[in-house]
């Protein structure tokens, strides 16, 4: 449906092409290779840094192909506990957080689908209303040190997972795609709305939900900003403070010269490894990520 | 619905019988509305600091009042004038060359017929968005370190000079705008194809029945089929020309510039509030870059709704 729509869209080849069309096209798929490439090459880079022996890299030599293969420093990474840690929090974070933010989304964006529900709009409002406004980051730290969270993984895990954009997706797609008679003969059956959600809402709203679930699990894992405020004690960085950490990019702790001295002690190839570590994720999930992603975008582009 | 509503008894007054059908939908509200109030209102209490002379160990409650002497403090300092300005050059650079490049690629990407060689090219470009900041950061300083940088490397193997290309605070800025594009451009196409798919094909068709060549059919076809697109993208950014990023900025700060080219509002916010201490100076810039926020919103939604777009809200 969706490729034969496209298919239509694109200007017919005539049978006879003219050299102007000709040379457009060529340049127009040069451009693109090129783009393509500028997106991939930075990639590229890190992936044979992190295949390369050390000398390779130190010396200099390694560009976008492995020079000298090694998997040292992935060993490396396997083999140090605080790594693995860090790892091990930041799956436990996603999932947890993951699991509450739909949870939040799915509770708040039903009751709202209802048009004749009293107080829906006030409601609606304050729900919307935290997307435009926020009392900011010193008042939102004082909150977590008044909640005795600082330094602890709830800080994390609590405050990011409302979300009123997400409860905006999963509501439209609930008002677009579930037809009011369906939920109309459930009720007929003596269904109430607990068993409404559960029986014939959620097992309908299959697509947004795995959009929604990536958009919260991809959200959490790549944040590190609330660890870095959050969080002092190293024991409980998750993936990306340590990485943050690790790559110096503190730029109040050190001054640059001494970053890159301690870069070296580090290992230009363990690092490029715990990037790759941090993305390697990312990358097996990318086929659903892509589809899904491009869901959320069309549903959260309706919104009137 | 009311059919079965009035069905029941007239006796039982409104509120039993509405509250007997409503009560889970108010009972599934609670624990998100719980969430909401303490995690994002509550906070909001705490922007009475911005109005305050805060002492730490007072509490905010019980540190005096000052009225506006925090906003004027911060308009009166270079320094956070001059962080309020360097947000805005960077944005309003931000937009003048990263909001095109999406339209211009998303055109590209419709001229092109070969399916495979399309898709490829999507899924490579979309890539930067799942990125992390960090992830980003950390690529981009392997390419662009000075001494050890790869095309500093290649640059210097080709008898060229090094190029601080991060500590230099202007190249910095040329850098940050850079990989600002390479992180969205992809990403941004999406919403643009959508729209061009949405263009008639007749209308193409009736364009090449009376000889126009493919640049005609952009400008006169594509361009104006996705109008509306453009300027709803472009308010609603033109709305956010005050926000700042604090991930995107401080990964890629560093020593030589984080007191100039990387100095903008978020990442003065955490340095002065978080890191100096010095809570109530960060919660009013916070606060005035919010209100401008909200105001900015509203005018954006405004205009797109007296041009017959859409709007925001």
């Amino acid at each position: 449906m969706q490729s034969k729509a496209t298919a239509l869209k694109t200007p017919k080849r005539s049978i006879r092409e003219s050299v102007g069309s000709r040379t457009l096209d060529i340049i127009n798929y040069v451009l693109l290779t090129l783009v393509a490439l500028v997106c991939l090459l930075p990639f590229l880079h890190v992936v044979s840094m992190s295949l390369s022996s050390n000398g390779a890299v130190i010396s200099q030599k390694v560009y976008f192909f492995p020079v000298e293969w090694s998997v040292e420093g992935y060993k490396m990474v396997l083999n140090d506990p605080s790594m693995m840690r860090s790892l091990g929090i930041t799956v436990l974070l996603t999932v947890g957080f993951t699991l509450l933010g739909m949870i939040l989304t799915v509770l708040a964006a039903y009751p709202l689908t209802k048009k004749d529900l009293k107080g829906r709009s006030v409601i609606s409002f304050m729900f919307m209303f935290t997307m435009y406004f926020g009392g900011g980051l010193i008042p939102e730290y004082l909150l977590m040190n008044d909640l005795k969270m600082l330094n602890t993984l709830w800080s994390l895990l609590l405050p990011l997972a409302f979300s009123a954009y997400n409860i905006i997706i999963m509501r439209s797609f609930i008002e677009s795609s579930i037809p009011v008679s369906l939920e109309e003969a459930a009720f007929l059956d003596g269904a109430n709305y607990w068993s409404v959600l559960f029986r014939v809402v959620i097992p309908l709203c299959k697509p947004v939900l795995a959009t929604l679930c990536l958009f919260f699990a991809v959200g959490r894992w790549n944040a590190y900003g609330d660890a870095l405020y959050y969080i002092s004690t190293s024991r409980l960085y998750p993936m990306q403070l340590k990485l943050y950490y690790l790559m110096g990019m503190a730029s109040d702790a050190a001054n640059l010269a001494e970053g890159g001295a301690a870069s070296y002690v580090t290992g230009e190839v363990v690092k490029a490894t715990c990037v790759m570590f941090a993305t390697i994720p990312i990358i097996i999930l990318y086929p659903f990520l892509q589809r899904y992603f491009v869901t959320g975008i069309m549903i959260g582009a309706v919104k009137g | 619905m009311t059919g079965r509503m009035t069905a029941r008894p007239a006796r039982r007054s409104r509120f039993t019988h509405y509250m007997g059908r409503y009560w889970p939908l108010y009972v599934m509200l609670l624990f998100p509305m719980a969430f909401c109030l303490l995690f994002k209102y509550w906070p909001m209490t705490g922007l009475a600091m911005a109005f305050k002379n805060f002492k730490i160990v007072k509490g905010i409650w019980g540190s005096p009042w000052n009225g506006i002497d925090n906003f004027k403090y911060l308009f009166s300092r270079p320094e956070s004038v001059g962080v309020i300005l360097q947000t805005l050059k960077l944005n309003l650079l931000d937009l003048a060359i990263g909001f095109p490049m999406p339209i211009l690629l998303a055109i590209m990407l419709n001229e092109v017929r070969n399916k495979a060689f399309k898709r490829i090219t999507q899924t490579v470009i979309y890539l930067p968005h799942f990125l992390s900041w960090v992830i980003i950061a950390s690529l981009f300083i392997a390419m662009l370190r000075t001494e050890t940088g790869m095309l500093n490397v290649i640059a210097a193997n080709m008898g060229g000079s090094k190029v601080p290309y991060l500590e230099d605070n202007l190249l910095w800025e040329v850098v940050y705008i850079f990989i600002g594009v390479w992180q969205s451009m992809g990403w941004g196409t999406i919403i643009y194809l959508a729209a061009i798919t949405g263009i008639s094909s007749e209308l193409y068709e009736a364009a090449t029945v009376d000889g126009a060549g493919r640049f005609a059919k952009i400008w006169h076809i594509t361009l104006p089929g996705i109008r509306g697109t453009i300027v709803t993208l472009l308010i609603m950014t033109l709305g956010r020309i005050l926000g700042s990023s604090f991930e995107r900025v401080n990964s890629l700060s560093n020593p030589y510039v984080v007191l100039k080219s990387a100095n903008v509002i978020s990442t003065y916010i955490y340095r002065v509030g978080l890191s100096n201490g010095k809570y109530h100076y960060a919660t009013a810039m916070g606060l005035f870059q919010n209100v401008i926020g909200v105001l900015l919103i509203l005018i954006a939604d405004r205009t797109a709704k007296a041009m017959g777009e859409s709007g925001l809200i």
